[in-house]
């Protein structure tokens, strides 16, 4: 049930026309970031009030929302957001990435492909993909306008020169229909190939930055790289050792202090989909019975 | 008189916004696609599809531009009441309202800067209806091709060129709403 204390989805009309007038000007320019009047959200910046602002002026009733924190659902931050809008606007809530009509995801993209019909609303904490090579503004914005993306190729080219390869691993920057460069959130950059041509609507949100950028569907996005340098989608090379899966994104988890380690998919819907489907993985052990 | 102003708003303002912006948003991501909104009831000859645009993206802050029929003593009570946008003229419009041929010249609207390419106005264009049929649109948001009965091609390709500046379109029709972001392209017929 919604709270009868709060508008339908907590913020007030003329702030959701607001957000909703900057993303529809983030649509027709993808990937320039659009100022927004970002207002006071009853959670901390860095929990997502970018995000939060932007599900809000998109969520209708009819919508199951899903929250995913690195991937997954059960993280204070996913638990706590998604319990928001189940309060604030009485909207169905899943953890199941076919099922979403909207999801709300804080530094990861669902394993499981985006449909058409499905919107992405990323959280953003820094969107200038820039700023910390250059900390004004005024410049970063004449630089965009100018198309002056040579500093960041420099940046990727310092990276080569120090390690040998590009050591940028999250937070890859982008280029939009060869015409913005973007700052696809700190998704990791096996995630990148994932933004470009998506049937899906993609929506970033900086709350503390008040910044609102988009990706309609089927907008080619490209991650930066050299000719003798390409990129590539990278991941650890192992198997999840729970469901066994090869081809996703996976997260080192310390298991003890003899320097004993597990890899287990950051994606929990997509793992324990998989699990439910019998695959096993090296350390799965099924939870024992519950005592009757 | 007054009466027909105060009427053919929304009856549950957060809901029904909610449920337009989206079929606007889609509107918009997937260029030359056709969508239904329904909720709003504005004075004649402006169509109920404008009126739900008007009613979930116009408040105080965005200066609205009528420009030929649209621009009547019913539609003007209509907007201060349910709106509050102040009337503009075009070239300091936000939005603006009306059919291709009474919001010629387009090149009075504003495009944006340079720096802020989103400071620009979206043109709201009323047609007798919409249909599938007409030039091919290709660019972000479609997979292959859309097509579109546009009411000219050579000022949107005009639109096309300035990118990222120009003005976006929203084509009213009935109850029926297509998007033509500035990203489109527009085939030459």
């Amino acid at each position: 049930m919604t709270d009868e204390a709060y508008n339908f989805a907590y913020l007030d009309e003329q702030t959701k026309a607001m957000i909703r007038r900057a993303i529809l000007k983030g649509i027709a320019v993808p990937g320039y970031q659009v100022p927004f009047a970002s207002r006071e959200m009853p959670m901390p910046y860095g929990w997502g009030t970018g995000g939060v602002q932007v599900t809000a002026a998109c969520l209708v009733p009819e919508d199951r929302l899903k929250v995913i924190d690195q991937g997954a659902d059960d993280t204070t931050n996913a638990v706590s957001i998604r319990k928001f809008f189940a309060r604030t606007a009485g909207v169905a809530t899943t953890e199941r990435t076919v099922e979403a009509t909207m999801i709300q995801t804080r530094h990861r993209i669902p394993e499981v492909p985006m449909k058409a019909g499905q919107i992405l609303v990323f959280q953003v904490p820094i969107p200038e993909p820039l700023r910390f090579l250059e900390p004004r503004e005024a410049e970063t914005r004449k630089m965009h306008e100018l198309e002056e993306y040579g500093l960041m190729h420099v940046k990727l080219y310092e990276d080569i020169a120090r390690h040998g390869q590009i050591a940028t691993s999250y937070a890859y920057p982008v280029k939009v229909e060869g015409r913005y460069v973007m700052d696809p959130s700190p998704i990791p950059k096996f995630d990148n190939p994932k933004l470009s041509c998506s049937p899906a609507i993609q929506l970033f949100g900086a709350g503390r930055e008040q910044r609102i950028y988009a990706l309609p569907p089927w907008t080619k996005v490209e991650s930066l790289d050299f000719d003798d340098h390409p990129f590539k989608a990278t991941k650890a090379a192992h198997d999840c050792d729970l469901c066994a899966a090869g081809d996703s994104y996976l997260d080192e988890v310390i298991i003890d202090d003899q320097g004993g380690r597990m890899f287990v998919c950051s994606d929990t819907d997509f793992c324990a989909g998989r699990r439910a489907k019998g695959h096993k993985g090296r350390l799965w052990a099924p939870e024992p019975e519950a005592a009757e | 008189m007054i009466a027909d102003a105060l009427a053919g708003g929304f009856t549950e303002a957060p809901v029904q916004s909610a449920r337009a912006f989206r079929e606007v948003l889609e509107a918009m991501a997937r260029p030359g696609t056709i969508r239904r909104v329904v909720g709003a009831l504005p004075p004649a000859p402006v169509s109920v599809a404008a009126g739900v645009v008007l009613l979930t993206l116009c408040d105080g802050t965005t200066p609205l531009y009528l420009a030929g029929a649209a621009d009547c003593a019913a539609m003007r009570d209509w907007v201060a009441f349910h709106i509050g946008a102040p009337l503009v003229t075009a070239e300091y419009a936000a939005f603006a309202l009306g059919r291709w041929e009474d919001l010629n010249p387009i090149t009075r609207f504003r495009v944006g800067q340079p720096d802020y390419p989103d400071r620009s106005a979206t043109l709201i264009v009323e047609q007798d209806k919409l249909t599938n049929q007409g030039p091919a649109l290709t660019g972000p948001g479609i997979e292959t091709a859309n097509w579109l009965n546009l009411p000219e091609t050579a000022a949107f390709r005009a639109n096309r060129a300035l990118f990222p500046l120009g003005f976006d379109t929203i084509f009213t029709a009935g109850d029926q709403i297509a998007g033509l972001p500035r990203s489109t392209r527009v085939e030459a017929i």
